[in-house]
């Protein structure tokens, strides 16, 4: 009994239906020419998420192709669930970011908390045993309800998921600009530790051999997710809720330790979660990669309700949900384990030799399409780029120092500023410490990861700052990995390589194409510098609002190993009568700076400029300080420059800090010169230290006295304030723009 | 000593159980399915931490109707220690093996983080190696910690001094700001911070350790060789 009827292939081409499901004519054509006949209803729709630029990447292919991927460290580079770096003693680390920036800005607890499910299915589907959550969010300015109530449930969905399935969420960050107003952005990291010998593909291979779906049964939720996810989001994007996926911890928690049981199991083939495109791009890419193909009987599907469709089984993103391919005659194991967890595993399919995919319900075949065509044939662009006319104003722009009338003020407000306030009443609501390794915990540069029974630690972080992108794309590319890197070697540990979230307006606009040309650029040219290869990541492209775009927003997520737990330092000060220095010189970097924002209300002109020689140079050298034990504090200097960092260095502790600054007092205090620390030094190592960082400027002392202290080149007092002070403001900003208690 | 450390689905905080007896106490640690139904051969019984079973319907109710259910009340009966932690707490709750029920956090949301806590009773067998009125630094993870009980229970838990753990401050809107009860008899405890998250000082605390070494220190003492 059919409860509707499906359109016939004709009227699917007459009425142009296809170009509702995201296809245009053309690849309507090219679906018809691959066929050799027009395609059905549900066939139309296979190929309209596989097509998808969630999907395929068809608009940002050319350019992911920069990326430096490869070093005799990197186990698994792009293309599976999660990229793998070897991290010695047959152990590697997985891991992977993605994004859900779309179903986060129409429903945001469950948008949030199912990117958070799928990312964590990523890295188990490799076999890796997930250990550390981080993100990365973006919003519009707080104070606006319908901002705060998407900021509010945003993290809420994040803590829902990760809290309740027992990972730790570890890092992250946040920031705040009116052109996340319309279209936040919602960026979810998770790392995995795996055994190489445990290292899993989602291949399809050896015909006959059973296809087992497992976990969750499907649904009519997050029909049509990832074309949604490859449009621009309008007025009228609040219809497309149910797209929005409905997330259940609980059962990914069952299937993330039964699948990582099953991994320990000869007789499994392949392991790919149903994530984008569900069960149409698991089985495809699956068999894709493998060379074979896969038939299913999609009667046998687990549905959660009567009469679906073939079509909406294929692409609903119900979540919580695996496909395996077995060796034949095992399969009883499989399902037995299943059982055990209480989780619903079915054999659906099996593989064939063909290279096709071939779906059967109710008697009859419904679809029958080459697995290549979609998975590996989505057709490429090379859309057309045009330099922006702000661009060329903005370089020709003179640099100039903002006006400040008390360098106190200026810092209080910089610390009030969202984008710099402790993000305390965010992490706070995320178990960041489940699991017992947590020894960084959020609120340092990087958090810590101990690898338990070794002597050895992951540190981890996810950053962006996309003013610099939006002024430069490819200088604010180069500095987002610097600064990733800067944040890793902070915390003692050596960078490994990247993971990459490009979040990006629509890339029909020559000048957003030019955009993530020009920053794809900047971040190849920076990875290369650092050897930190790009394993694995996500393009979001079409995040629009009302054909409002996002400022470029290429959010780098970075893992360093730390080889000796006593090399693990944290951006806090540690005891008084320490050294305070500063490593680099302050140059007139107000371009896209915190400082520049607060004065003049918006940002312009050309953001500081790195140069990655010195970038190495200092991360190498004082990476070595740390290891040698003569460093008792490190921190990166970002957003606000050196007086936000020191105040940060202090904050916490107890301490103060009493220093003192040249005769261009603005420049020195709140300019954001890349490639610098704030350091902190034990006396009895300053020669040692000075030795090993010649770049290390003395600047003061941390004092027992809890006051910030900052004196002018003639001794003349420019700041005198309270830690305690400092810390309320800093502390304070967020609950009192969200008005929380807590 | 042998612990079982009791694995719902969904328990979370099983590994840090675990390692807390294993590695710091340097005791026996086993992971008992929740389809068992006897705890016969352990000589204390843990409850970690964590969402079994989602916490759906309402936090430790599905836990605490389930074959294991026999076992640990049969275990509280003979008087071995049984310690609920977190989701713990609430599963002893909904056994009725505790008073008073728990509510969701006062701010409505979930709150991680270390807080200082008063050792209200330092004579229970899980206290004995804290100081009378000792602070210590122990982290609380929950959504739903607001432990209630009407007056008279409260007058109850106060007279018979079963009120082991108080928060220095108002964490979660705990009455009496309450952090952790153990039972008349005082060999089950339940609590809302995880002493198992706190047994290293690089993790930020080992205050949590004592409550282990406590345990152990009873057990040796009531299963001294008899000369």
């Amino acid at each position: 009994m059919l409860l509707k009827t499906e359109p016939s292939p004709e009227t699917i081409k007459q009425d142009r239906l296809y170009a509702e499901m995201g296809l245009t004519d053309q690849e309507f054509q090219m679906i018809e020419d691959t066929l050799g006949r027009l395609p059905n209803f549900t066939e139309t729709g296979l190929f309209s998420v596989m097509w998808s630029e969630h999907c395929s990447y068809k608009n940002s292919k050319v350019l992911l192709k920069k990326f430096p991927t490869e070093a005799q460290h990197v186990l698994q580079g792009p293309g599976e669930g999660a990229g793998i770096i070897d991290i010695g003693d047959e152990q590697a680390v997985a891991f992977k970011i993605e994004s859900h920036n779309h179903p986060s800005a129409i429903e945001p607890y469950q948008g949030a908390a199912t990117g958070v499910g799928g990312i964590i299915r990523d890295v188990f589907s490799m076999g890796a045993r997930p250990v550390a959550l981080l993100n990365s969010l973006r919003f519009g300015e707080l104070g606006k309800p319908r901002v705060n109530y998407l900021f509010e449930q945003v993290v809420a969905g994040i803590a829902g998921y990760g809290n309740c399935i027992g990972i730790p969420t570890v890092g992250g960050e946040v920031q705040f600009d009116p052109c996340y107003e319309g279209n936040p952005l919602v960026n979810a990291m998770c790392v995995g530790l795996i055994d190489h010998k445990d290292i899993q593909k989602g291949q399809a291979k050896g015909v006959g051999n059973p296809v087992i779906y497992v976990g969750a049964s499907t649904g009519k939720d997050g029909i049509h997710g990832a074309t949604f996810a490859s449009e621009e989001l309008s007025e009228t994007s609040e219809s497309k809720r149910p797209a929005v996926q409905v997330g259940d911890p609980f059962m990914e928690k069952l299937l993330m330790e039964a699948c990582l049981e099953v991994v320990k199991n000869d007789a499994l083939v392949g392991i790919q979660d149903m994530g984008a495109a569900g069960l149409t791009s698991s089985s495809a890419e699956m068999a894709s990669k493998a060379g074979s193909g896969i038939e299913m009987d999609l009667d046998r599907v687990p549905q959660r309700e009567k009469g679906m469709s073939a079509y909406e089984m294929m692409l609903s993103e119900s979540q919580e949900r695996m496909l395996l391919v077995v060796e034949k005659g095992r399969e009883q194991e499989f399902l037995d384990l299943f059982d055990r967890y209480g989780l619903m595993a079915v054999v659906v399919g099996h593989v064939t030799d063909d290279k096709r995919l071939r779906l059967t319900h109710r008697g009859e075949t419904v679809a029958d399409v080459p697995v290549d065509a979609l998975a590996e044939e989505a057709p490429v662009y090379h859309k057309p780029s045009k330099v922006p006319a702000y661009f060329e104003q903005f370089q020709k722009q003179d640099p100039s120092v903002p006006q400040v009338d008390s360098l106190e003020e200026t810092l209080m407000t910089l610390l009030a500023q969202p984008t710099i306030a402790s993000k305390e009443w965010v992490y706070n609501q995320y178990d960041y410490m489940v699991r017992t390794n947590t020894v960084v915990m959020p609120g340092s540069d990087a958090a810590v990861i101990r690898i338990r029974g070794t002597e050895k630690a992951l540190a981890m972080t996810t950053d962006c700052n996309s003013r610099y992108l939006y002024l430069d794309p490819e200088e604010g590319g180069k500095l987002a990995v610097a600064e990733a890197a800067r944040n890793i070697v902070c915390s003692g540990a050596k960078p490994l390589g990247v993971t990459d979230c490009l979040n990006y307006g629509s890339p029909d606009r020559p000048e957003i194409f030019w955009q993530l040309e020009k920053s794809t650029d900047g971040l190849s040219e920076a990875c290369r510098a650092l050897e930190t290869p790009v394993i694995g990541g996500n393009v979001s492209l079409y995040n629009e609002r009302s054909g409002e775009a996002v400022y470029p927003t290429p959010v780098i997520g970075m893992v360093g190993l730390v080889e000796n737990l006593s090399h693990i330092t944290t951006q806090q000060a540690k005891n008084a009568g320490d050294l305070i220095y500063v490593v680099g010189e302050a140059d007139r970097d107000f371009g896209g700076s915190e400082l520049q924002k607060l004065t003049d209300g918006t940002i312009s002109g050309r953001p500081p400029r790195i140069d990655m020689e010195t970038e190495k140079r200092r991360q190498n050298e004082v990476l070595t300080a740390i290891q040698a034990g003569t460093v008792a504090s490190a921190h990166d200097l970002a957003e606000g420059g050196f007086l936000v960092a020191l105040a940060e260095t202090v904050m916490g502790t107890g301490l103060g800090a009493s220093v003192s600054i040249g005769t261009d007092a603005v420049t020195e205090s709140f300019a954001e010169t890349p490639s610098r620390y704030v350091i902190t030094v034990a006396k009895e190592q300053q020669s040692r230290f000075e030795a090993l960082v010649p770049d290390a400027r003395f600047a003061g002392e941390v004092t027992a006295e809890p006051q910030l202290t900052v004196t002018g080149s003639t001794g003349e007092a420019l700041i005198a304030v309270g830690t305690a002070e400092l810390e309320r403001t800093w502390k304070g900003a967020i609950p009192c723009l969200v008005k929380s208690e807590d | 000593m042998k612990f079982a450390v009791v694995v719902f689905p969904g328990s979370n905080c099983d590994i840090d159980m675990y390692h807390a007896v294993r590695d710091e106490l340097g005791e026996e640690a086993v992971y008992v399915d929740y389809r068992e139904t006897s705890l016969k051969e352990y000589d204390a019984v843990l409850l970690p931490g964590g969402f079994s079973f989602g916490d759906y319907l309402r936090s430790g109710a599905i836990a605490a109707r389930l074959p294991i259910a026999r076992g640990i009340r049969e275990a509280a009966a003979e008087g071995k220690p049984v310690l609920g932690v977190c989701n713990g707490f609430q599963v002893l709750l909904e056994l009725g093996l505790l008073p008073g029920a728990m509510r969701r956090n006062r701010q409505l949301s979930f709150i991680c983080k270390s807080v200082t806590l008063e050792v209200a009773n330092s004579s229970t067998l899980f206290t004995s190696a804290y100081q009378p009125g000792e602070h210590v630094t122990i982290p609380v993870a929950h959504g739903d910690g607001n432990y209630f009980c009407d007056e008279a229970t409260l007058e109850e838990l106060r007279t018979n001094g079963q009120i082991a753990f108080t928060y220095t401050e108002d964490v979660n809107g705990s009455v009496d700001r309450i952090a952790g009860i153990t039972n008349k008899a005082g060999n089950v405890l339940g609590m809302m911070p995880h002493p198992e998250r706190a047994v290293d000082e690089l993790l930020g605390s080992a205050d949590g350790l004592k409550m282990f070494q406590s345990i152990l220190t009873h057990w040796r003492e009531t299963h001294a060789v008899k000369n």
